[in-house]
């Protein structure tokens, strides 16, 4: 039978299947971060457990992380305590471990491709549910519980059922202005928050094989957000040119026949799906969302959709706009904003700040806009200022910060004030994400810093 | 983490019929700083239960006492968003040990299991009704029969079966967790390591 990519990366990390269970599933890599590992490790000990193989193991701290003097010992108390207890399991068990000030510092999802980490055909976990960004490889990569971190940590293995296969293509060409993040937010209003719950999805069509690897991060990052576990790219030779010479991706023989390995991680012809959606690339505007899930967002020229045509209840709807201050049938264009913030595993890497500096060169932050900019890593930092756009960005007003994950779901200090509304570059606008009552529309780094420009929501196409 | 064993539940329920309840509601990210599991069912819920002040919002459905049991009933799409395990553990934490929806996001179901409190989907119809009979009687009784794999409405005997799979079931039944099953098959996990080529 005919098997699609997923197919292939699952079933040859199957160690046991269980009758009437889930599968045995062997990980190949693992991230652990501050926030979701110190009690799998208190498991660990309670157990009396060995870290199986503290190799296949990569620690960085990303969440709960000051953003400006990282230099300086961190204030809160309980912040600290965290990212010491990473630092302590990491060296107990003999667990790389890329800490606060470390040079390869930076989100998870952001260090794991950039240093050759993840790799496609793998299978990769973390705590954290946006590890579905390392699908742009041709990767397996999902979110898991602190329950399941223990388990990879002492036997390298997961229970998992294997979940149902959906293929969403799209094709065409993308408009001005339109990105991945734009990509992904329309296909996501398309199919609601729910809409692949118990899914793995796999992208294909030339509007992501035409995509770079930032790109397809970006799509894959949010697939958790219509409910799938994770989404996929198969490989090819922009996978492979942005792996290769990385610090940690093979090199020489073996890179040659990992690379041989991996051109045949593909969906074959006549593999089948369970369910397989088509979109046109030509019907995807920039997007921005208005509502408290990320399902509620829209093309920017047009209006919040009445509740008596949205599915799912009204009530909920409605709490949901009073919540946000909106109304049914508001326009978002020339919406007043508060904050601006680029950064988080979603569009945190160099090509969103590429773009956030195309259109804010040569114009001014307005006045009544605070902006935080927060690479995803320090290799990302490091090439801001290589390429000249801390330039770009300083003339035009705007400061730029350390890395971390910053206000995406803001552990630490970048929270936004209550009631204040935030154009973010991240992945979740629930209520109180970025703050008690902050209020966040979801956009791409293009929206993000016309809106940053301009004090107002702001069609991109019009400043480009 | 072993956890206690899950046969017949029957208690009271507490209603929550709004949708896409996701995690970030559940537990609040800067409730997420302690190194150890304790004490998260004091934020359960946080900022829809209290006011900045820290005193109780009387409207919503944690500060009813007219409201209590073991038992919540969410709406359609419970648990969506982050992974944190400790959206569970807070529920737990709380005194929950069951949660009942129309619809689950899937690392919430899992993580459910994984700490011994039963995920039960119903069909949307059968949620609309344990809203109706719990809004007309608080203290109307559910019965979670693990074994059997029924919830019963006992006011109206109205019942519905649920689905979870053998493993699970057993692992619930008895206590046990997916670290007791995998230690025991250690040797099969390193001769398959053995063979990969990364």
């Amino acid at each position: 039978m005919s098997k699609t990519l997923f197919d292939k990366v699952w079933d040859s990390h199957v160690v046991r299947k269980i009758e009437g269970g889930p599968d045995v599933f062997f990980i190949d890599r693992h991230f652990i971060h501050e926030v979701t590992s110190p009690v799998a490790f208190l498991g660990l000990k309670s157990r009396g457990l060995k870290v199986m193989y503290p190799e296949r193991t990569f620690a960085t701290a990303d969440h709960n992380t000051p953003t400006i003097n990282q230099h300086l010992p961190v204030e809160d108390p309980l912040s600290a305590n965290q990212l010491k207890a990473l630092e302590d399991n990491s060296n107990e068990y003999g667990i790389s471990h890329w800490g606060l000030g470390h040079q390869k510092n930076g989100i998870v999802h952001v260090i794991g491709p950039e240093n050759g980490i993840t790799f496609p055909g793998a299978t990769i976990v973390c705590g954290d549910s946006h590890t579905s960004t390392h699908g742009a490889f041709g990767a397996i990569a999902f979110g898991i519980g602190t329950s399941e971190v223990e388990m990879v940590l002492s036997t390298q293995c997961i229970m998992q059922p294997k979940p149902k296969k959906m293929r969403i293509n799209v094709n065409g060409h993308l408009g001005k202005g339109v990105t991945p993040k734009d990509v992904a937010l329309y296909i996501i209003s398309k199919l609601t928050t729910s809409g692949a719950t118990g899914y793995f999805v796999e992208y294909a069509g030339d509007v992501f094989e035409n995509m770079s690897m930032e790109g397809r991060m970006t799509v894959c990052n949010l697939s958790i957000e219509m409910g799938a576990r994770g989404g996929m790219i198969a490989p090819d030779e922009t996978t492979f040119a942005y792996l290769k010479g990385k610090p940690l991706s093979l090199k020489g023989a073996a890179w040659d026949k990992a690379v041989a390995h991996w051109k045949t991680l593909k969906t074959e012809e006549g593999a089948t799906f369970d369910k397989e959606l088509n979109f046109k690339a030509s019907d995807i505007e920039p997007m921005i969302t208005y509502g408290t899930n990320p399902g509620m967002g829209m093309g920017i020229s047009k209006h919040i959709p009445n509740a008596d045509s949205v599915e799912g209840g009204i009530a909920t709807y409605k709490k949901s706009l009073d919540y946000m201050g909106y109304h049914e049938n508001d326009s978002m264009i020339g919406k007043k904003i508060d904050y601006v913030f680029l950064g988080s595993c979603t569009n945190g890497r160099i090509e969103d700040f590429r773009a956030f500096a195309s259109i804010v060169k040569g114009k001014k932050k307005a006045d009544n806009v605070t902006a935080w900019l927060v690479p995803g890593s320090h290799e990302v930092e490091a090439k801001i200022k290589e390429e000249g756009i801390l330039d770009i960005l300083t003339a035009a007003g705007f400061t730029l910060r350390q890395p971390g994950c910053s206000a995406c779901l803001a552990m630490n200090d970048d929270k936004i004030p209550a009631g204040k509304y935030a154009v973010s570059t991240s992945n979740r606008n629930f209520e109180g994400r970025q703050g008690p009552g902050s209020r966040t529309l979801l956009a791409s780094p293009l929206v993000a810093a016309a809106a940053a420009v301009t004090g107002v929501v702001t069609d991109p196409r019009n400043l480009i | 983490m072993a956890y206690d064993k899950f046969k017949v539940l029957t208690s009271k329920a507490v209603p929550l019929p709004l949708e896409n309840v996701d995690t970030d509601q559940i537990i609040p990210a800067r409730f997420l700083k302690a190194t150890e599991r304790k004490g998260f069912g004091d934020n359960l819920f946080r900022d829809w239960r209290y006011n900045n002040d820290n005193s109780p919002k009387e409207s919503f459905v944690l500060n009813n006492s007219v409201y209590s049991g073991k038992i919540l009933v969410g709406g359609k799409n419970f648990g969506s968003g982050s992974s944190r395990e400790h959206a569970a553990w807070a529920i737990y934490d709380y005194g929950f040990r069951c949660v009942v929806s129309s619809f689950f996001a899937d690392i919430f179901r899992n993580n459910c299991l994984n700490i011994g409190v039963l995920p039960v989907q119903v069909s949307p119809e059968f949620a609309e009704q344990i809203f109706n009979a719990v809004y007309d009687n608080p203290n109307t009784e559910l019965e979670i029969n693990l074994p059997n794999q029924t919830i019963t409405i006992l006011s109206t005997g109205a019942k519905e079966s649920f689905e979870i799979n053998s493993y699970k079931k057993d692992n619930m039944l008895n206590g046990f967790d997916d670290i007791d099953y995998l230690q025991n098959i250690k040797g099969e996990i390193e001769s398959f390591a053995n063979n990969l080529l990364l």
